[in-house]
């Protein structure tokens, strides 16, 4: 699992990634109310808007971590986006895209870099 | 990602009371939707016999039910009561809703706006049918156009928002006749009005934002900084949502005009200025006024509004039409782009604005005066400053000295004490006070923004502030339950808008009655 | 003066609490240029009984619709108001509150906006409507914007018969925003030319019915194009009455509805406030401008409204909003569902088809003049003649006999010059149109 400084994670796998929010960023938003999700075949650039979460009071964006295609949506967010509060590394996820360029993942932090970037924000 | 989470799920707990029977609490009656009263047999209006004559209707006659419920008379007359018993309202009692200006709404323009000589105006009369009313926007127009210092204003937006998305389309349309497509950029600091970069987005321009200094005013320096020249201009509200007046105004004037951009001012808070600053001497371009806030015409549970646009010479080319204009004596609507001069950038609105707002705030301005609109300004500041001060020891003043027209506090009062902005004001309800502005401007945090207005009586405001120190003193003297089981008295009790939010329910339909 | 509580000594004493020295202290920073000396030049204060005196006179100096015979129409109708609405929308309760903000003490606007939004839904034909836009011309602009958006598409098309200054607004708030939107000419019967343009680029089509000239358009065959390349229908109308006589709008397929409500419950008043009405299919409801309310429970489990959805909105989404919407028609909606709920589906049905007779009536006496044609086969209570002589002039000698004989619809389009658009409702009496036509006739002789 890589995370970023907005937030997201990202899990490999293969040439696929799934993308979501952290934990820090569900508790942050508090109660999710709506996901929007990008369209599959959507292609993305890294850093684009690719998706949007909402609290009652927020309005977020989730940006591609990577430049790729987009593969699938997490469907079942449309009915049940409370799933990224209860399960935001797992079943929570956002959605799936092809990697076009794998050194896009270096920047990224892992688990125990991203723990200390958090307690930096502090 | 980003948020400055505030709960909205509410906390359960035991109702307080007993249930009635009936549903009812004596003076407070339950009332169920007019879907449920109502049925499409009944009307509660008596009409003539129809002749039955043939139908030009085209083959499209309804056949389809449409549904909608008819209730008698009296009713109709229970049904609104018992709803509007369940409403906050300035007339009950201190509604010190910050930014939104809740002040007296005289009845007197009222009257005024009900005679027949201007309610019953069709827009499309002909000129010589409506010269009182033309007059009138004539005289709202010279009252608007002195008191603001600026030489020409739009009279036609129909709120705050359309006021700005007016002065903006005026600037947008300035750059293009100069041919100056480069200047997209709109600056806007971080403390605005969400409706001020939603406007500069809907006139093409892209939004940068200032941060704000730890004196709650524009950083002069960042905005030096971002000054270049795609710079379209810069929306600043004066004074600011914090409450304070921008002293570099003039120079951040200069700054944009330097580099060919234009100053839109917005004129949310011109009642903390009226009668003692004209924003003409501050170098603005263009500002829209709320007539429903500094001119006192009622807010209505949400509008209609009345945004009036005043402009500088160099944006007064391309304000909107219809335009009043009088010649020899003869009042008359210039209607169409063509006829107008300048180059107008076209129009707003189906018709000429809110003659309704026109009529209100002119009959608001000609009680007051010259004197009295000055007086009201001065009282409004000091209100504001009386409460900012007779708080400033138990509450957190977000910024130290003076303010103009409203107090800004954040949350640092109530740090570690468990108590959020969001429990304090709902224990203000079960106090008998509509809470203020929460959680804006979003440069504090847990912000809480007092306008109390000119309107409020000394021995009203300093009831407020006793009742304002013993909730700060419970709060931090750990009475927490009290504060995230509030409101316990108001005709509900906390509303879960999480739940609203994820299954909207925005129509009642029949399976659920 | 009569409206401020603070005299002398509150002041003195509230200034001395502050710890300042007066009232000037208090605008230290304001710069020093611009600082004013005294009063503005504007006249002084004035008593109830001055100000009353002096509004009166200017409104005694226009010639009220109510004051004689009156057949304007064009986008804001004379209807009758029960007295119960004004009465009401008057109560302190509902006229000074502000947007309800704070659900637990404001469940009187909240629960009437969840009332008006059905009773918009309904008579549209469509799932969902929001709390209200400022008129039915911005609703109207606003409509093709969200058309825009949900599509993403950027051409839009305007039929030839949608009232002009609707058209002129919904082009006014696209031309910075890259929307590439063609307005017809506006001229009678011409309405299908807009079929020609659709192509798989097209966002939406806007159509009126009744339109401008008053002719009711069937809508169901621009549905089918539209949808046939992936565009929606935006249905406007200007008359919700005439809701009460043909179908909605919703069912004749329209993806977007949007319109005036003032004809319910809103009085003429020279313009404004109206109320615009916006509503679409639930699939939309996102992409939707404005304020909505719904329904949920407190915590005690009771049922309660609440403004909902507002991640749409400029308060939280900024510059990524759906509109830069904030005040909207508040007041205005309450008297439109106060009206509606005393109509009620019968009422309105009644309304609407004495409307439709009385223009009917007036048509043929109209009609049976020299020099007067009608050029629409169709019509509710509204349609349009051709004259022997410029409308213009002819409206102006009739303004001579105290008739307000309907407006030239050169007022609103280029062209045109000899139509003269025509509307009766319930108001008009059988004095009133007699009256008319022979007024007409002299105009014309």
């Amino acid at each position: 699992m890589k995370y970023t400084q907005d937030h997201e994670w990202i899990k490999v796998d293969g040439d696929i990634a799934t993308i979501g929010i952290s934990v820090h960023a569900a508790k942050a938003l508090g109660d999710i109310v709506f996901v929007e999700l990008p369209e599959a075949e959507a292609e993305l650039e890294k850093g684009d808007d690719a998706a949007v979460v909402e609290s009652v009071k927020a309005a977020s964006e989730v940006y591609a971590p990577l430049s790729g295609v987009v593969i699938a949506g997490n469907e079942a967010l449309e009915d049940a986006p409370e799933t990224v509060n209860a399960d935001p590394e797992g079943e929570g996820w956002f959605f799936k895209m092809t990697i076009t360029d794998a050194s896009e993942l270096d920047d990224m932090m892992d688990a125990a870099a991203y723990k200390e970037f958090l307690e930096s924000l502090d | 990602m980003m948020s400055q989470g505030r709960p909205t799920t509410p906390h359960t707990s035991d109702a307080v009371g007993h249930e009635t029977v009936s549903g009812n609490k004596a003076l407070a009656q339950r009332e169920l939707l007019i879907f449920e009263i109502g049925t499409p047999r009944r009307t509660g209006i008596d009409f003539p016999e129809l002749k039955n004559t043939p139908s030009r209707l085209g083959g499209v006659e309804r056949t389809q039910e449409i549904g909608l419920p008819g209730l008698s008379e009296p009713e109709v007359m229970r049904h609104y009561v018992r709803l509007s018993q369940k409403n906050y309202a300035i007339d009950l009692g201190v509604y010190p809703l910050g930014s939104c200006t809740m002040k007296h709404n005289p009845r007197l323009n009222e009257k005024m706006a009900r005679l027949p000589g201007f309610a019953d105006l069709h827009p499309l009369q002909p000129h010589s049918t409506v010269q009182g009313a033309l007059e009138l926007m004539g005289d709202l127009a010279h009252w608007i156009l002195t008191l603001t210092g600026m030489p020409a204003v739009a009279l036609s937006p129909k709120a705050g928002a359309h006021g700005e998305l007016c002065g903006m389309m005026a600037i947008r349309a300035a750059l293009d006749a100069k041919g100056a497509d480069h200047k997209r950029r709109v600056l806007v600091p971080e403390s605005a009005h969400g409706t001020n970069p939603a406007t500069a987005v809907q006139c093409g321009f892209s939004i940068d934002s200032i941060p704000a200094t730890e004196d709650g005013r524009v950083d002069m320096d960042a905005l030096k900084a971002k000054l270049g020249d795609d710079v379209a201009g810069i929306m600043l509200t004066n004074p600011n949502t914090c409450g304070l007046f921008e002293r570099d105004i003039i120079e951040i004037a200069d700054l944009i005009h330097g580099v060919g951009g234009y100053f839109y001012c917005d004129g949310a808070n011109f009642n903390a200025l009226v009668g003692r600053v004209r924003p003409g001497d501050l170098g603005i371009d263009a500002m829209h006024l709320n007539l429903h806030k500094t001119f006192s015409t009622p807010h209505g549970g949400g509008g209609p509004g009345s945004g009036p646009t005043v402009l500088s010479d160099a944006l007064a080319p391309y304000a909107p039409v219809p335009r009043v204009e009088s010649q020899d004596g003869v009042w008359h609507l210039v209607e169409n782009v063509e006829d107008a001069d300048g180059e107008s950038f076209g129009r707003m609105t189906a018709f000429h604005g809110q003659m309704g707002m026109f009529v209100r705030a002119l009959s608001y301005m000609l009680s007051h005066g010259s004197d009295g609109l000055k007086q009201a300004t001065e009282d409004a500041v000091l209100n504001a400053n009386y409460v900012q001060a007779a708080l400033s020891d138990v509450m957190t003043p977000a910024f130290s000295g003076t303010c103009m027209h409203e107090a800004l506090f954040d949350d640092r009062f109530l740090k570690d004490t468990g108590v959020e902005t969001l429990d304090f004001a709902k224990a203000m309800i079960d106090e008998g006070y509509h809470p203020m502005t929460m959680y804006f401007p979003l440069v504090v945090h847990g912000a809480m923004l007092i306008e109390p207005t000119e309107s409020e009586s000394k021995a009203e405001l300093d009831r407020f502030i006793a009742v304002m120190r013993s909730l700060a003193v419970k709060a931090v003297s750990g009475e927490v339950e009290m504060f995230k089981a509030a409101p316990i008295y108001a005709p509900l009790r906390r509303l879960d808008e999480t739940r609203a939010a994820r299954k909207p329910v925005l129509k009642w339909t029949p399976s659920e009655g | 003066m009569r409206y401020l509580p603070l005299n002398t000594n509150d002041r003195t004493a509230m200034l001395d609490v502050v710890g300042v020295k007066s009232i000037d202290d208090l605008f230290d920073d304001v710069p020093m240029s611009a600082r004013l000396d005294g009063l503005i030049d504007l006249p002084t204060r004035k008593t109830e009984s001055e100000v009353d005196a002096e509004l009166t006179a200017l409104a005694g100096r226009n010639r009220a619709a109510g004051a004689g015979p009156f057949f304007i129409g064009g986008g804001a109708y004379r209807h009758h108001i029960p007295a119960t609405v004004d009465h009401l929308i008057q109560r302190s309760e509902f006229l000074t509150a502000y947007t309800p903000y704070q659900p637990e003490i404001s469940q009187g606007t909240l629960q009437t906006l969840f009332e008006f939004q059905t009773q918009v839904a309904m008579l549209t034909g469509m799932d969902v409507a929001n709390a209200s836009m400022y008129d039915g011309s911005t609703a109207c602009g606003e409509a093709v914007l969200m058309a825009c958006r949900a599509k993403r598409r950027k051409k839009a098309y305007i039929a030839s018969g949608v009232h002009p200054h609707y058209s002129a607004t919904t082009q006014g708030l696209c031309q910075y925003l890259d929307i590439d939107l063609d307005v017809a000419v506006c001229a009678p019967g011409k309405d299908a030319d807009v079929l020609q343009n659709l192509d798989k680029e097209t966002a939406a089509i806007v159509v009126q019915s009744p339109n401008v000239f008053g002719e009711i358009v069937d809508l169901t065959p621009y549905a089918e194009a539209a949808h046939a390349v992936g565009a929606l229908l935006i249905a406007v109308f200007t008359e919700p009455v005439a809701l009460g006589a043909i179908q909605s709008p919703g069912e004749m397929g329209a993806d977007i509805v949007v319109g005036e409500g003032q004809s319910i419950g809103v009085g003429l008043n020279f313009g404004g406030p109206y109320v615009g009405l916006f509503a679409c299919r639930q699939k939309l409801v996102r992409q939707m401008p404005g304020r909505v309310c719904g329904e949920t429970v407190d915590a005690d489990g009771k049922r309660g409204y609440v403004l909902t959805l507002s991640t749409r909105e400029q308060h939280i989404r900024r510059e990524k909003a759906t509109s830069n919407i904030c005040t909207n028609s508040g007041l205005c909606t309450l008297a439109f569902s106060i009206h509606m709920s005393l109509l009620g589906e019968a009422g309105l049905r009644q309304l609407a088809m004495i409307n439709h007779e009385k223009a009917c009536q007036l048509a043929d006496m109209l009609c049976a003049l020299d020099g007067v044609e009608l050029v629409t086969d169709t019509f509710f209570n509204e349609f349009t003649l051709r004259l022997a002589k410029p409308a213009r002039e002819v409206v102006h000698k009739m303004v001579e006999h105290n008739v307000l004989g309907g407006l030239a619809a050169s007022r609103l389009m280029d062209g045109q010059d000899d139509l003269l658009i025509v509307t009766a409702t319930e108001t008009n009496s059988e004095a009133d149109m007699r009256a008319f036509t022979k007024a007409l006739e002299e105009a014309l002789s």
